[in-house]
C-alpha cells in the first residue's frame, strides 16, 4: 500500500495541498492507527492530518473520491449490462478448443474473464510501468493510453483476432462459427479496453496535472503586461489579485505594537518606580510601534491607459478590502473619491460603475491634481504614502508640477507606478521626467507581480518605523 | 502508570458517545480528529466561524476525560512572560530586602570579597528557583501529573513571534526556560488551538497540527444539539426554530448566525414561554440571531415568510430526519 499512498500524496500536490515529508511521515503513522477497513474513518483522518485549510478540505475530498474511485473499475464492469460494445463478452463453452492460442496471450484470457478486477490491477500495473502519473498535458493523454495498452500486451490480442478471422473465413463449418464468435468476443473487449484505458489515463491526467495547467496560467498571468490581459481572464486575474492582496494585508495588518522583552526600558521603569524608592518593583520593557499604513490611491482611468485601467482598479478593489485606512481616487479629465463605490460594490460592478463615472476621456493631469488639492489634500500628512498609478500623458495640457511638489513635501512617500517602460517615459506628451523628480519611487509597473512587490516594499517600510 | 482514559479512545464510537454525555453532539469528522489527536500525540488545530463550538469541544473533552482544563486566551501582544512562566520579580526583590540582614549574618566571616563571593555562589540560585517562578498556563498545563486539556484560544489573535514561539510546546511537548532548564511533561496534554481565521497562520505550525474544520450545521444535527443543550424546550418549536435559522443561513448576510445563536434563541423563546414561532415575537427576537443593524434589516421584511416556510417545517418534520 506504500505505493498508493505516495501516488495519492502526489495527486493532493497536484491539487494544491502541500504535503513535505513529515506530512507523508504523519499520515503514514495515521494510516497504521486506523488501518484500511473502515473507507469513512480512513478518509477523515487522512484529511484531519494533511488538509490545513477549509479550501484545502475541499480540494482532499475531491482529490481523495477521484483517486479512490479506481477500486470500482471491476464493480462497473458487471453493472454495465445495458452498455453496447464496451461490455466484455460472456464466457462461452466453446474457448477450451482454442485454449492453445488463448494460452500464449494472457491479456486475451483477462478479456474473456468476467471479473474485470484482474483487468483493473493489470492496468494499474501496466500504468505504473509506463509512467501514467507522470503525465502533465491534455494532449499527452492518447500517448499514454496506447502506451498502457501496448505494455498490456495489446498488440498479442490485435495478432490473435487476426489470426483468428483468417481461420473462421476459411471453413464455414462450426469449428468456423466458434473461432468468428470468439474473434467477435475479444474484438468486443478490445473495445471496452481501449475506453477503459483512455478513462484510466483521463483521471490520471485530472489527478495530476490539471492543476498544474491552471498553475502555469497564473504564473503565465502574473507575469504579462497588464495592457494585454485579456476580457476572458478576469475572473482569473480577479482570484490572482485577491490572493496577492490578502496575502500582503496578513503580513502587514496585525502587528502593530509589540513587546521587545529582554531590553529594559530604563528611563520608563525608573519613572514608574518612584513610588518604590526607586526599587523596580515593575518592570518595563522596550517597545516597537508599528503604525498602521495610511495609503492614497490615485489611479488613471483615462483612454491612454484603459486597457490596463480595468486590473489597476481590480487592484485597487482588493486591497479597499484589506487595508483599513486607503482612500481611493480615479481621474481622467477630473478627480473623484471612488472610495464609497469601492465600499458598496461587489468588484463586477465597482468596476464598471467607476469607468463609467470618470473613465474613458482624454487625460489632464492638471486638472486632477488640482481636483485633489481641492477637495482632498487635507487628509495629506507625514504618514501618508501616495501611490500614483497612471502613464503620465497628460496632452500637453499644464501638468501643474506646483501641486506635485506640494504633494511631495506633505506626504510621507510618493511612489509614481508607470504601465509604460522607462524609455518611452518623456516622449511625446508624457510629462514623466518631470513629475518624477517629485516621486520618491518611480517605476514601471506592468505585471501583477510588479504590483506585488512595489506594495510589500511599501507596507514594509510601515513595519520597520 | 496505566492510563485510565487509554479505553475511552479505543475507537472513534467511544469518542463520539462520551462527548455526547457531556452534551456534545461531536460528528464523525470531530472525533476521527481527536481519535487521531491522542494516537499521534498532535494538537488539534480547530477552525471554524464563531460560535459553531470550537471552545466548546475542548471544554467537553476536558470533561469528559476528567481532566483539568487549561486555558489560554490569546491577543495582540502576549507574549512568553504571560503564557508560560514569570519570575515573582516583587517577592524576590522583598525578600532580598529582608534576608540583607541575614546576608551580612552569612558572610560577614569572610575574610575578603573573593571569599564572599565564593561562599554566595555556594547558595545556588536561592532567587531563580521554583519557589519564584510564576508558572502561566502553558507550564501548568505542562506539568499536569496526569495529563490535561490545553486550549489555546484565538491563536489567530497572538503575534506571529508567539506563534513561533508555540512550535517546541507542540511539537516536543516541552520548553526551555534558561534558569532552571527543560521542563518536559510527563503525560503530554491534549491540545486544542482554535482559530476565526483573523489571520492565516504560519505553516510551521499547521504543519504540527492536525486541521479540524467545523463548519454550520446540517438541520439534522443542529436540531441535535439544541435537544441536548436546551432540553426544555418543545419539540415541535425545535423543529421550527431551527428551521428558520437554517433559512436564514441561506441569507446573503453578513454574520450568519451560528450554533451559539441558535441556542440563545431558544432560551430566549423559552423564556418568553413561546409555544409557536409568531412573526411578531420573531421581530421582537431577531437581535439574539443577527449581530449587525445591516442583517437584521436585510432580515425584516422577509419575517413573515421566512416564519410561515419555518412552521411549515416544523409541521411536516424534515425528510431526513425520517
Amino acid at each position: 500500500m506504500q505505493r498508493p499512498l505516495e501516488n495519492f500524496f502526489r495527486a493532493l500536490r497536484a491539487a494544491d495541498i502541500r504535503v513535505s515529508p513529515a506530512e507523508s511521515i504523519d499520515a503514514h503513522r495515521t494510516v497504521d492507527v486506523v488501518g484500511y477497513g473502515d473507507r469513512q474513518l480512513f478518509k477523515d483522518a487522512l484529511c484531519v492530518a494533511l488538509a490545513k485549510t477549509p479550501d484545502e478540505v475541499a480540494n482532499f475530498d475531491e482529490c481523495f473520491e477521484m483517486f479512490f474511485q479506481r477500486d470500482e473499475f471491476g464493480e462497473r464492469e458487471d453493472g454495465d449490462e445495458d452498455g453496447e460494445g464496451s461490455q466484455p463478452p460472456e464466457g462461452a463453452e466453446s474457448d477450451a478448443d482454442f485454449a492453445d492460442q488463448l494460452g500464449n496471450v494472457p491479456l486475451a484470457e483477462m478479456v474473456l474473464d468476467a471479473d474485470g478486477s484482474e483487468l483493473a490491477a493489470a492496468m494499474e500495473r501496466s500504468a505504473n510501468q509506463v509512467g501514467a502519473t507522470d503525465i502533465k498535458f491534455f494532449s499527452q493523454r492518447g500517448y499514454f493510453a496506447r502506451r498502457i495498452l501496448d505494455d498490456m500486451g495489446l498488440r498479442d490480442l490485435e495478432r490473435l483476432i487476426a489470426s483468428l478471422r483468417r481461420s473462421g473465413e476459411g471453413d464455414e463449418d462450426g469449428e468456423g462459427d466458434a473461432a468468428r464468435d470468439l474473434a467477435q468476443r475479444l474484438e468486443q473487449g478490445r473495445r471496452y479496453l481501449l475506453d477503459e484505458s483512455r478513462q484510466y489515463v483521463e483521471r490520471q491526467y485530472e489527478l495530476y496535472a490539471r492543476a498544474n495547467g491552471e498553475n502555469l496560467r497564473e504564473e503565465f498571468l502574473m507575469e504579462t503586461r497588464m495592457s494585454n490581459l485579456e476580457h476572458r481572464d478576469f475572473d482569473r486575474m480577479h482570484r490572482i489579485v485577491r490572493r496577492m492582496a490578502k496575502r500582503l494585508a496578513s503580513r502587514y495588518s496585525h502587528r502593530r505594537k509589540h513587546t521587545r522583552r529582554g531590553q529594559l526600558d530604563i528611563r520608563r521603569t525608573m519613572r514608574r518606580n518612584m513610588p518604590h524608592d526607586g526599587i523596580p518593583f515593575e518592570v518595563l520593557w522596550k517597545q516597537i510601534k508599528i503604525e498602521r499604513p495610511k495609503i492614497v490611491v490615485i489611479c488613471d482611468v483615462s483612454k491612454s491607459v484603459a486597457a490596463a485601467a480595468r486590473f489597476l482598479l481590480l487592484f485597487l478593489y482588493s486591497l479597499h478590502e484589506v487595508i483599513a485606512h486607503l482612500e481611493a481616487y480615479a481621474f481622467s479629465d477630473g478627480l473623484i473619491s471612488v472610495g464609497e463605490i469601492l465600499e458598496q460594490n461587489d468588484v463586477e460592478q465597482a468596476i464598471p460603475e467607476i469607468m463609467n463615472a470618470i473613465g474613458f476621456r482624454s487625460t489632464d493631469y492638471g486638472q486632477a491634481l488640482a481636483d485633489y488639492e481641492e477637495g482632498f489634500m487635507e487628509t495629506l500628512d507625514r504618514h501618508t504614502t501616495v501611490i500614483i498609478l497612471g502613464d503620465g500623458r497628460s496632452n500637453f495640457t499644464d501638468p501643474r508640477i506646483d501641486i506635485m511638489r506640494r504633494i511631495h513635501d506633505q506626504s510621507r512617500s510618493v511612489i509614481w507606478l508607470n504601465p509604460e517602460p522607462q524609455t518611452f517615459w518623456g516622449t511625446g506628451d508624457s510629462e514623466m521626467p518631470r513629475y518624477r523628480q517629485f516621486c520618491h519611487v518611480a517605476k514601471t509597473c506592468s505585471t501583477v507581480l510588479h504590483l506585488e512587490r512595489v506594495v510589500d516594499d511599501i507596507l514594509k517600510s510601515y513595519a520597520r518605523a | 502508570m496505566t492510563d485510565p482514559n487509554a479505553a475511552k479512545f479505543e475507537n472513534v464510537d467511544n469518542i463520539v458517545a462520551g462527548l455526547l454525555e457531556q452534551g456534545y453532539i461531536a460528528s464523525r469528522q470531530i472525533a476521527t480528529a481527536i481519535f487521531v489527536a491522542e494516537n499521534l500525540t498532535k494538537p488539534i488545530l480547530v477552525e471554524g466561524s464563531a460560535g459553531v463550538g470550537k471552545t466548546e469541544l475542548a471544554l467537553a473533552s476536558a470533561a469528559w476525560l476528567g481532566l483539568p482544563l487549561i486555558r489560554m486566551q490569546c491577543y495582540e501582544g502576549l507574549d512568553e512572560s504571560k503564557a508560560l512562566y514569570e519570575w515573582k520579580y516583587g517577592k524576590q526583590l522583598l525578600y532580598t530586602q529582608i534576608l540583607k540582614d541575614k546576608m551580612g549574618d552569612v558572610l560577614g566571616d569572610a575574610p575578603g570579597l573573593d571569599d564572599a563571593m565564593k561562599k554566595l555562589h555556594g547558595f545556588g540560585d536561592l532567587f531563580f528557583s521554583e519557589e519564584f517562578l510564576e508558572p502561566r498556563p502553558l507550564l501548568k498545563a505542562l506539568r499536569q501529573k496526569h495529563g490535561a486539556v490545553l486550549l489555546i484560544d484565538e491563536i489567530d489573535k497572538s503575534d506571529e513571534e508567539f506563534e513561533a514561539f508555540l512550535l517546541e510546546i507542540l511539537s516536543a511537548y516541552q520548553v526551555t526556560i534558561p534558569e532552571i532548564g527543560t521542563v518536559t511533561s510527563t503525560v503530554p496534554p491534549l491540545v486544542f488551538l482554535t482559530s476565526n481565521n483573523m489571520r492565516e497562520m504560519g505553516d510551521a505550525l499547521k504543519r504540527r497540527c492536525l486541521h479540524l474544520y467545523i463548519p454550520l450545521p446540517d438541520a439534522r444535527l443542529e436540531e441535535q444539539i439544541v435537544a441536548a443543550r436546551v432540553p426544555n424546550i418543545e419539540e415541535k418549536l425545535r423543529r421550527k426554530l431551527v428551521s428558520f435559522v437554517q433559512r436564514l443561513r441561506e441569507l446573503d448576510l453578513k454574520k450568519l448566525p451560528s450554533i451559539s445563536e441558535t441556542l440563545d434563541w431558544a432560551r430566549v423563546l423559552l423564556l418568553l414561554h413561546a409555544d409557536d414561532l409568531a412573526p411578531d415575537m420573531v421581530r421582537d427576537t431577531l437581535n439574539v440571531l443577527l449581530k449587525f443593524e445591516t442583517d437584521i434589516d436585510a432580515v425584516r421584511p422577509q419575517i413573515a415568510e421566512l416564519t410561515r416556510k419555518a412552521r411549515q417545517d416544523g409541521d411536516r418534520g424534515y425528510a431526513t430526519s425520517s
